[in-house]
């Protein structure tokens, strides 16, 4: 009990995984992080990238998440992962997109948009081929 | 035999009505229980970031968030979430009127309000009274994304930050069972206090990464994305189960309609018959 650590990934739009695990890492803002059980509370923002969760049995599990937040506390650890790309710009352009909409205006306002969307879609990719290369090198 | 093809024609337009609302009743029945899925799968997450959320109003925060902090109300947002299609029996309507009566009683408070629209038949009722829409989303089908919603639920957020709107609103339509939909009217903001964690008594703090203004704000902002998706996925479910409900009476309807039709061309197809023979009775005791 004392040596795993409850591990729960959630999206809003589904149940991802929950198991125990012995160590945790996860891609957060500021550099990769490892989890151990009894790691203090922590909260954090987490990157595109993979999540892996090293398990009793050995075996290693996989996740990739487009961002999202973490949370560390007591004997859990909470991966709330982003289903959609997340950038303030990106964001902020939805929201534009909305208001825009309901003004039933039509002008097209590409530009610095579309470069923020084609950005954070690359840092995804790369991210996901990352995972995709690690896998395979395993299997 | 004059009533006859007109009788045996409207019978048949009927039956092609019947034939479309059944169909349309099974497309709701097995919509519906794609959506009630999806309402429950997208529940872990809420509950999730609830419970964190409850740890970080506990934790000794050195940061206190602009959507925690209650103000007098000046102005007021309401997301209105409804359906894309009709043929869902009562079911806008009612959440409609629910909406009409909260914005009366918040005008004769001299509050302004501003409304976000989510499916296209709130955006269009809500356009024709002349509410002022600040933002919509529409044509979200019948798989919604949160990416779709983050537009416009990020443009209500953006208001109350810089103290435009005062109050967040969300109406959306509660599922309680394939019989029984009622308008919800839900505050959003500011977030009510969430019932603390007894486990967690004593005095502490997160560690924070990059720093708790950061992630704090993630947090909350993703919370109430996940309560609008959550909103708008259990509204897709009333919908289906509405529709359903609507198709399944037309349908009955449909066919009392086509058994009564189908008396009276037999009485009119008897009478003829009837008529002819007499007038052949007639004719050959003449001769």
């Amino acid at each position: 009990m004392a040596n795993t650590i409850r591990v729960d990934i959630v999206s809003a739009e589904q149940d991802v995984w929950s198991g125990e695990g012995t160590m945790v890492f996860a891609p957060a803002e500021m550099g990769e992080i490892g989890i151990a059980p009894q790691h203090a509370p922590l909260l954090t923002r987490l990157k595109p990238g993979e999540i892996r969760v090293q398990q009793e049995s050995g075996e290693e599990q996989f996740f990739f998440i487009s961002g999202g937040m973490l949370e560390v506390q007591g004997h859990v650890v909470t991966v709330l992962s982003d289903t959609a790309l997340r950038a303030d710009d990106l964001d902020e352009a939805a929201a534009l997109e909305a208001q825009r909409r309901a003004e039933q205006a039509l002008a097209d306002r590409g530009g610095e948009l579309e470069l923020a969307k084609a950005k954070a879609e690359l840092i995804q990719a790369a991210a996901q081929l990352r995972a995709i290369q690690k896998l395979r090198g395993r299997a | 035999m004059a009533g006859g093809k007109e009788i045996r024609t409207k019978i048949k337009s009927i039956q092609n009505t019947q034939k479309i609302t059944k169909a349309m009743e099974m497309v709701a029945a097995s919509k519906m229980r794609r959506a009630q899925e999806r309402m429950h799968q997208a529940r872990p997450y809420a509950q999730k970031i609830r419970n964190v959320i409850a740890h970080v109003s506990q934790a000794n925060l050195e940061y206190k968030h602009s959507f925690t902090l209650e103000r007098p109300a000046k102005r007021v947002g309401f997301i209105i979430v409804s359906s894309d299609r009709g043929l869902c029996g009562g079911l806008n309507i009612n959440l409609f009127r629910d909406v009409v009566n909260a914005l009366t009683e918040w005008q004769s408070q001299s509050a302004e309000i501003d409304v976000t629209t989510i499916g296209s038949k709130g955006f269009q009722f809500f356009n024709r009274v002349g509410a002022n829409i600040v933002s919509e989303a529409t044509r979200l089908g019948d798989t919604p994304h949160l990416d779709d919603l983050i537009g416009p639920v990020k443009v209500m957020l953006d208001a109350y930050t810089d103290n435009r709107i005062d109050r967040l609103y969300l109406v959306h339509n509660h599922f309680k069972s394939t019989m029984s939909q009622t308008p919800q009217l839900e505050q959003l903001l500011p977030i009510h206090a969430v019932e603390p964690d007894e486990t967690l008594s004593h005095h502490w703090d997160y560690l924070y990464e990059p720093d708790a203004k950061d992630v704090v704000d993630g947090l909350m902002t993703r919370y109430i994305e996940s309560l609008v998706y959550q909103g708008v996925v259990e509204n897709i479910a009333c919908e289906m189960a509405a529709r359903m409900v609507a198709m399944k009476s037309a349908s009955d309807n449909a066919g009392d309609l086509i058994d009564e039709l189908q008396l009276v061309y037999n009485k009119a197809r008897q009478a003829s018959i009837t008529q002819e023979i007499s007038e052949i009775v007639g004719g050959a005791a003449a001769v």
